[in-house]
């Protein structure tokens, strides 16, 4: 179709784009890392801890550099190849039978008509450069980076039904995220950056809070945040709580009229914070966090 | 330089590959690692792909860039510290260390030792603060000898290095749960039993025989249709293995291949009852599951099988009478009677194979085919239940 997209066909003042949103706050780390996998050319791997905001980043990336957003949500029962193009043959067959009202004529013989491509198809073939997630990729087959090594690490891919090679005019911005502690092969993890988002510390947890909730009272935000960080330090918890379900609670509190003082004492609304079952009875059975 | 960050971090165990390593390079002549600070973050991103790895990286970027950084701090601090060392403190009995030593061949001495104090802590417990019989005295340098020359002002990569932030994250696990969840795959039994589907080639081919009118050929998918029991002693001497048990129990549970998944608990060996859960005494009697479980089922068995003999072998080994009418059999007539009915059993044994002379371990391993539990077991388990037991 067109030239393939080497890295180094990016100009390199392209480095050093990204930066913190209004809404999402990055780290000096992260925005290096997400800048430095956009100059080299290859997928930005992000891990963390559900809720440290790994989904969102794609999101701020978009925004900061005003580039339009593809995300393709991987399931359990996503194939890879799903990603690339589907061939509706199904369609074909029943429209070959029963005629096809729209296109008239020989629209069956057109091939082309049933072939649709995915979202990484659809990247490829973006007329400007887009940012690509692709979202728990861990959710998947186990196979399933391998199956896009080669794809992701050329940004082209084959079809054998139309003999045609799609190859990426702009390489996207790629970003996958990822749940799982060990499962992706050494393969996939070679061709990408990795970034960790550890959880965040108070300092840049108030900074978050502030950009979500700006309208809060200090001395609430103060207090609450205090105990959040405890309850994440008690031992044996199952889940511990992220920032997702910590603004909920701050909504909830302030909503409540909860008084900074009392949260100090007990926990108000703890079922934001801790869902699961034998984590409440944890803490049920500990002096100060009842709820 | 470079290539001794690469052979730094080979010798932490870090597979660095050529790919990683050329974008690393190739990101080096874009200017990407504009100082220390930016090529320890850099190299971070490229090179390493796991959190839990991030303290090798830690390690090998210390090992490689620590003298470097400190090379003019050291000089001049140092000279005069250890000349106020060795005015102050003679150094003790059995060091090697003569009196004329000038302070710079000193400051080697001290360098050498304290890397060799990072190489014994490789292994991966803490680094200890004080160096043992250093006859440099005890003040000046923090965990892992580094901070030497810290002197006001930010934070140095090596520095942030030394920390060691990451040895929490660090698993020095050689099973992991994906090469579980490779291994277990081989566990399958391919028959045509899923929903209808169209069968596009059959249906192509039937419809061009039919004069282009369209027959559809249905068939059924291929579905794996392996019956796995994993049967997991939980407890006691089992205790330091809980979390490989776990992994075992995540990777086969995840595992969407398997017609039917059961998990299943015993404490030391099964005494007529079987537990889904045995914290909670949710118990199933072994006759109920009998009638439910088929020659095809495949058993696996995860314990180390080591008790008191009596807890085996003794009708009354389960310590009490469990009121379910099968006390005059022992744990191991259980588990021949469980044999007998699914032939298909494999025991997985976390303990080595070295603790395996014990009494109660020959006798389980003459009942079921024992593995350890490593992936060499693992697969030759699974070859083993492929093959019928």
């Amino acid at each position: 179709m067109t030239d393939p997209a080497a890295p180094s066909a990016e100009p390199v003042s392209a480095f050093d784009q990204f930066h913190s949103t209004k809404r999402y706050i990055a780290d000096d780390g992260l925005m290096a890392d997400v800048n430095c996998a956009i100059a080299l050319g290859r997928p930005l791997l992000v891990r963390g801890e559900p809720g440290t905001g790994k989904t969102m980043l794609a999101h701020a990336v978009a925004e900061a550099l005003g580039k339009p957003m593809l995300s393709w949500h991987v399931k359990s029962t996503t194939q890879a190849k799903e990603g690339l193009y589907t061939y509706d043959v199904v369609q074909r067959l029943n429209d070959s039978r029963f005629g096809d009202a729209t296109g008239g004529g020989n629209a069956v013989s057109d091939i082309r008509r049933y072939i649709r491509p995915g979202v990484l198809g659809q990247a490829f073939q973006a007329p400007r450069q887009v940012v690509l997630l692709i979202d728990e990729i861990d959710k998947a087959d186990i196979e399933f980076p391998n199956d896009l090594l080669r794809e992701l690490d050329e940004m082209a891919f084959h079809i054998p039904e139309l003999d045609e090679t799609v190859r990426a005019t702009h390489r996207p911005i790629t970003i996958i995220t990822s749940n799982a502690e060990k499962e992706l092969p050494d393969a996939f993890l070679r061709r990408c950056v990795f970034h960790f988002i550890a959880f965040p510390d108070r300092e840049r947890i108030g900074r978050i809070v502030r950009a979500h909730l700006p309208d809060l009272a200090p001395a609430l935000v103060e207090a609450a945040v205090g105990r959040f960080y405890d309850l994440r330090r008690v031992q044996g918890l199952r889940k511990k709580p992220s920032t997702s379900e910590l603004l909920d609670w701050l909504l909830v509190l302030a909503r409540a009229g909860v008084p900074p003082e009392e949260i100090a004492r007990r926990m108000p609304f703890l079922g934001v914070l801790v869902k699961q079952e034998q984590d409440l009875e944890l803490l049920a059975s500990k002096k100060g966090w009842e709820a | 330089m470079f290539d001794l960050l690469l052979l730094n971090l080979r010798a932490q165990g870090l597979k660095v590959g050529l790919s990683e390593w050329l974008a690393f390079l190739d990101g080096l002549r874009k200017g990407l690692a504009g100082d220390l600070d930016g090529l320890y973050r850099f190299g971070r991103a490229v090179l390493v792909h796991s959190e839990t790895q991030f303290d090798q990286w830690d390690l090998a970027f210390q090992a490689t860039f620590a003298g470097v950084q400190l090379e003019p701090e050291l000089s001049e601090k140092l000279k005069r510290w250890i000349e106020d060392a060795l005015r102050d403190a003679p150094p003790p009995e059995g060091e090697r260390v003569p009196v004329d030593m000038t302070p710079e061949e000193l400051r080697r001495e001290l360098m050498e030792r304290l890397a060799k104090q990072k190489e014994r802590h490789d292994g991966g417990s803490y680094w200890v603060g004080t160096g043992g019989t250093s006859p440099f005295g005890s003040g000046g340098r923090s965990e892992g000898g580094i901070r030497v020359g810290d002197s006001g002002g930010g934070r140095s990569a090596v520095q942030v290095a030394g920390e060691r932030r990451w040895a929490d994250y660090r698993v020095d696990q050689q099973l992991q749960t994906r090469d579980m969840q490779v291994a277990l795959r081989a566990l399958r039994n391919l028959a045509k039993e899923g929903p209808l589907a169209v069968h596009l080639d059959k249906t192509i081919e039937a419809t061009a025989r039919n004069a282009g009118d369209i027959d559809l050929v249905e068939e059924r998918e291929r579905r794996n249709r392996v019956h796995v029991v994993l049967l997991m002693d939980t407890g006691g001497s089992m205790a330091p293995h809980a979390r490989l048990v776990e992994q075992l129990f995540t990777a086969a549970s995840q595992n969407k291949g398997f017609k039917t998944f059961q998990a299943l608990q015993f404490h030391n060996a099964p005494y007529g009852w079987l537990y889904k859960d045995y914290a909670t005494w949710t118990r199933v009697a072994i006759s109920e599951l009998l009638k439910t479980w088929t020659p095809a089922h495949r058993l696996v068995w995860v314990g180390d099988a080591s008790m008191a003999p009596y807890e085996l072998f003794q009708p009354w080994g389960s310590g009490a009478w469990d009121g379910s009418g099968h006390s005059h059999m022992s744990g191991l007539d259980w588990m021949v009677a469980i044999r007998q009915h699914c032939p298909a059993s494999v025991w997985l044994n976390p303990d080595p194979e070295r603790y395996w002379r014990h009494p109660t371990v020959q006798a389980i391993g003459r009942v079921f085919p024992m593995f350890p539990l490593t992936l060499g077991g693992l697969n030759d388990a699974i070859k083993r239940l492929r093959a019928g037991g």
